[in-house]
């Protein structure tokens, strides 16, 4: 228990941190940080199916984007809809297609299993890109905020900002609880190795199944605050580089680990703006493409466990249960590769 | 081994700190200067595009002595990637960080679509030096959203209206599935069956496939007089080359929107040649204006303008119109919007007004590729004085 | 359809999945050989028709050569490329886990994209075929079919038969099948594997590279090409099975067959078809086609 006071400590300074931050901002500054909590949620959803379970899932912007389009399609043009009916009618929406992409992906394993969660995604990006359902290629906009009453008008920044930062406590809050229930240790015992759960006569795809709903359904709140945020959704929020982008996020927060996927959000954000300041770089600032796929290559070198196994690495400790073989489920081993 | 991280940790510690404070002291200037903020992609398919469009504008810029209205330019610049999801984001690190008083941008429709409602809502000055998408001279019109290119709608209704003319009765069209594929050939359909024509057929593929040989042999298995097409970049070399390679240049009249062959005839070559299109640029205009633009753009890129060097550079020009009938405020949309109604921009492309939904009312050249010459001749008017309907748009 | 066309399409169809063949097979290589996920392999091939574009005139004014001359080049300067990338990058990502392999190949695009831009610039080009491949053939009354598509399709048919012949008959192709199976007991049996994977990897990069300067002057040289690439030819890999050359050129000519008659019939969602098949056939057969070998 001593081991968890300090990431505890962490995960409470960093929300209380961004609980002031407003007021230390300026207006992009809680803009910026909105929008980075929103890919904190969708990271989280990710790091149920990929750190928790060892489903490495390629199609999470597929869950994403239908939480994001159903807030937009199901929103009346004439008036703000109710963020009491429609915010639980998009989560709902992408956990269903979570489920039936869930069901038929669940038969197959390692790398074909990610191959086939990006089948299901593409499905979902062309639908509503080349078909009239989605309201076309260049996107649709919602014209009316959701709100709540008269006091949660979700069109006003800060408002919006701390409507995002509950989401995401409550996302994060929920995902812990969930780690540290009978539901939680199962799925870190499929992780670890499946094949000795089953021998103990363990059903694990109902659990991997349902991890795979939950965590399409907190993909489509991500999407949700999204579209809100925005006003404006695009097909291009299904394609497969958001997909392979929040996949990027926690494996260089950390896997494993849920602040991972806090600290990712974060520092992937960070990274992107500090190589695209022409305050530092100047006229190279343009290639910054460049600075980020050598930090990127540099990371993975050097922090093989993500940001989160700094202090780790640092200090010298040992690998914790949730160590590097986090992956030894879902992809094929070097021996024996077929 | 272990790596150096407690130095890689400090290093990365500081550049966080650095940018942020680099953030909040974009925020803090406020010295008068007329900031301008490009949002342009400099990376990606469309890089090219949106340098051509920033050196336009600012020869434009420079020729005015570095000056707008009296007030001295101070450039900001966003690389948007060409990434619709992410536009938003990059629009508000113009409006809301550095609080620019007039954006650019941009080139892609889906990126433009974001800007223009951050744009709209914001009150900021928007002129869009490219982007085609009807809709943002359409449903997101809004007096302080302008545009100096062209909407997907024009250059596919002007060729309807040549191709009528010319007494071509059965077309095929063929575009990828997206917007301005979609606008362009719907444009271009309005305008050909009400002069009396017939599309037979009209076939697509999802963007960005570039697999054409199927559609190919369809479009040669219809036999129609003619074919109307809209592609782009590298697509549209692509389509130009296997078009003239499966034999159908000779037989099948090709015609299509400009930028089937804009800026990509040397990368096409012979396949090319004898293509109609449709632009509101030529490269051989050869009037005063044009060339005097032409030769200043050599001298100072050292390279050859196009249609987007023309866009980016009317963009200044028009900028240039508006603030000075407001004495330099960018803020007053209204009055700015009032003045570049009354007013006649003096372009490269020839002179064109703006309409009230804000899109230039410009002539549109036929033009004919030329191998021999490697240029898109001008061999006559499309339509002159087009103006672009402004569907859905309530100002 | 008349069969006229409908014969056209087949040959449309064909040609198509040979060229993703071309482009796909260096992929399976690499994957299915070593392990290793290389998303930069749609990098390759975009170096491959970027070189076909910038060599040519480099080979005719130095050495007078034309087209082959610029290929040789091009599969020489391929093979030192991908001898340094493996000895410098690729050799560490062995054994560490996919999802780090994702990671560092996609900085790894990253890096290529913005060098390209760098070194050659932004704009869009072409590549001229040689003159005496650029003629045609005609089919029926209004269509020719180019020779030049002809030529790509022999080349690929060429490269099959080699990997077949290389893997199946020869002590090398021997020696990377057991590498890739258990490497550990081939490195015990004396074999040096260090070496043997340089080898493998310098051909995967190769052949990528090969396919990108054949297929340069039927598509067209830009930038991001490699992305657009890249997918399609996990998903004929993915499909074919892991490893498997044979389940490649199935899969290749079972997508070339979907997309072109896909574009043609339903066009509404053509899109789609080539995922559909890829899940449909990963469901029937959960790991692909056949397996490797």
């Amino acid at each position: 228990m001593r081991a968890q006071l300090p990431k505890f400590l962490f995960v409470l300074a960093s929300f209380a941190a961004l609980a002031v931050f407003p007021h230390v901002a300026g207006k992009f500054g809680v803009d910026l940080a909105t929008k980075i909590m929103i890919f904190a949620v969708l990271a989280l959803s990710l790091e149920l199916l990929v750190g928790t379970t060892g489903l490495v899932c390629f199609g999470q912007a597929a869950f994403f984007g239908i939480g994001a389009y159903a807030a937009v399609l199901l929103s009346p043009s004439d008036g703000p809809a109710s963020l009491a009916t429609l915010l639980p009618l998009c989560v709902l929406l992408a956990a269903a297609y979570a489920l039936v992409v869930g069901a038929l992906s669940l038969r197959t394993k390692g790398v074909y299993f990610i191959m086939v969660t990006l089948a299901f995604a593409q499905m979902a990006y062309y639908v509503v890109h080349d078909t009239p359902l989605g309201g076309g290629t260049d996107g649709i906009y919602l014209m009316m905020k959701p709100a709540l009453g008269d006091w949660l008008d979700l069109d006003k920044p800060l408002v919006m900002y701390r409507f995002t930062l509950l989401c995401l406590l409550a996302t994060f809050v929920f995902l812990a609880l969930l780690g540290r229930s009978k539901f939680g240790h199962a799925l870190a015992g499929i992780r670890v190795n499946e094949q000795r759960m089953r021998a103990t006569g363990f059903s694990t795809y109902p659990y991997k199944l349902a991890a795979f709903v939950v965590s399409g359904g907190i993909a489509g709140l991500a999407g949700f605050l999204f579209a809100v945020k925005d006003g404006f959704v695009n097909p291009e929020m299904m394609s497969w580089h958001i997909s392979g982008e929040v996949l990027i996020i926690i494996i260089l927060g950390g896997l494993g680990h849920l602040r991972g996927a806090l600290i990712g959000a974060f520092a992937f954000a960070l990274l992107q703006e500090f190589f695209r300041s022409e305050a530092i770089f100047g006229e190279f600032a343009k290639h910054w493409h460049l600075g980020l796929g050598l930090t990127i290559i540099a990371s993975v070198a050097l922090l093989p466990r993500g940001l989160v196994g700094i202090p780790g690495q640092l200090f010298g400790r040992k690998p914790g249960a949730h160590g590097g073989g986090a992956l030894a489920q879902a992809t094929p081993t070097k021996a024996g590769h077929a | 081994m272990y790596p150096p991280l407690k130095p890689i940790v400090r290093w990365v510690g500081s550049a966080l700190a650095v940018t942020a404070l680099t953030s909040s002291v974009a925020l803090a200037q406020n010295t008068g200067k007329l900031k301008v903020g490009f949002m342009l992609p400099y990376t990606g398919t469309f890089a090219a595009l949106g340098i051509a469009i920033e050196n336009g504008f600012r020869q434009h810029v420079t020729e005015l002595g570095g000056k707008v209205a009296g007030r001295e330019v101070e450039y900001f610049k966003v690389d948007d990637e060409s990434e619709p999801s992410k536009a938003t984001d990059n629009v508000n690190k113009l409006i809301k960080r550095d609080q620019v008083d007039v954006i650019i941008g941009t080139v892609h429709s889906g990126v433009a679509m974001a800007m223009a409602k951050a744009a709209k809502e914001s009150g900021t000055l928007l002129i869009v030096p490219n982007a085609g998408a009807d809709a943002v001279t359409g449903a997101m019109c809004a007096p302080n959203i302008f545009r100096s290119s062209f909407s997907n709608w024009q250059p596919g209704y002007a060729m309807g209206e040549v191709m009528a003319k010319k007494g071509i009765k059965k077309v095929v069209t063929i575009t990828w599935k997206y917007a301005a594929g979609d606008e362009s050939v719907k444009a271009f359909k309005e305008s050909f069956e009400k002069g009396g024509g017939t599309v037979v057929k009209e076939l697509s593929l999802p963007f960005p496939n570039v697999e054409f040989q199927g559609l190919l042999t369809e479009i040669a298995a219809t036999k129609p007089d003619a074919v109307f097409t809209f592609f782009a970049g590298g697509g549209a070399v692509k389509f130009v080359k296997d078009y003239a390679a499966a034999g159908l240049k000779g037989s099948i009249p090709l015609y299509a929107s400009g930028f089937l062959t804009e800026g990509i005839l040397d990368a096409q070559g012979a396949s090319a040649d004898g293509i109609f299109t449709a632009l509101h640029y030529a490269d051989s205009l050869n009037t005063k204006r044009d060339k005097a633009f032409r030769l200043n753009y050599a001298k100072t890129y050292r390279l050859q303008p196009d249609v987007y060097a023309v866009q980016g550079y009317d963009a200044a020009q028009m900028l240039a119109v508006g603030l000075n009938a407001t004495k330099g405020d960018a803020t007053k949309a209204v009055e700015i919007s009032a003045a570049l109604r009354k007013a006649t921009i003096d372009s490269p492309r020839g002179p064109f007004t703006i309409s009230a939904a804000h899109n230039p009312v410009q002539d549109f050249y036929l033009r004919q590729a030329s191998d021999k010459e490697k240029e898109n001749k001008i061999v006559g008017m499309a339509s002159a004085k087009l103006a672009d309907p402004g569907r859905g748009c309530k100002m | 359809m008349d069969l006229t066309t409908f014969l056209i399409q087949c040959l449309n169809a064909l040609q198509y999945g040979l060229l993703l063949f071309l482009v796909a097979s260096g992929l399976t290589l690499i994957f299915g050989i070593m392990g290793v996920i290389n998303l930069a392999h749609g990098s390759f091939y975009m170096i491959g028709a970027y070189m076909a574009f910038a060599l040519a005139p480099l080979v005719a004014a130095t050495v007078g050569g034309g087209f082959f001359t610029t290929l040789l080049f091009g599969l020489i300067l391929a093979v030192a490329l991908g001898y340094l990338l493996e000895w410098a990058f690729y050799s560490f990502l062995y054994t560490r886990e996919h999802l780090q392999q994702v990671l560092m190949t996609y900085g790894l695009i990253l890096v290529f994209e913005e060098l390209r831009s760098l070194l050659v610039g932004d704009d869009v080009h072409g590549v001229q075929a040689p003159d005496f491949l650029s003629g045609s053939i005609p089919l029926g009354d209004m269509m020719v079919y180019p020779v030049y598509r002809l030529f790509i399709s022999g080349v690929c048919l060429l490269l099959a038969l080699g990997m077949y012949f290389v893997f199946a008959k020869t002590r090398l192709g021997m020696m990377i099948r057991a590498g890739s199976t258990n490497r550990e007991m081939v490195q015990s049996l004396g074999i040096d594997i260090k070496f043997l994977y340089r080898v493998v990897f310098a051909a995967g990069v190769a052949i990528a590279v090969l396919a990108g300067m054949v297929a340069a002057p039927v598509s067209s040289v830009y930038p991001g090409m490699g992305g657009l690439v890249l997918i399609i030819c996990f998903v004929v890999v993915v499909i074919g099975g892991i490893g498997s050359i044979r389940g490649a050129l199935l899969a290749s000519l079972l997508i070339g067959v979907v997309d072109t008659f896909g574009k043609v019939l339903v066009p509404q969602v053509a899109g789609v078809l080539v995922y559909v098949l890829m899940a449909v056939i990963l469901l029937w057969k959960p790991d692909g086609l056949f397996k490797a070998g």
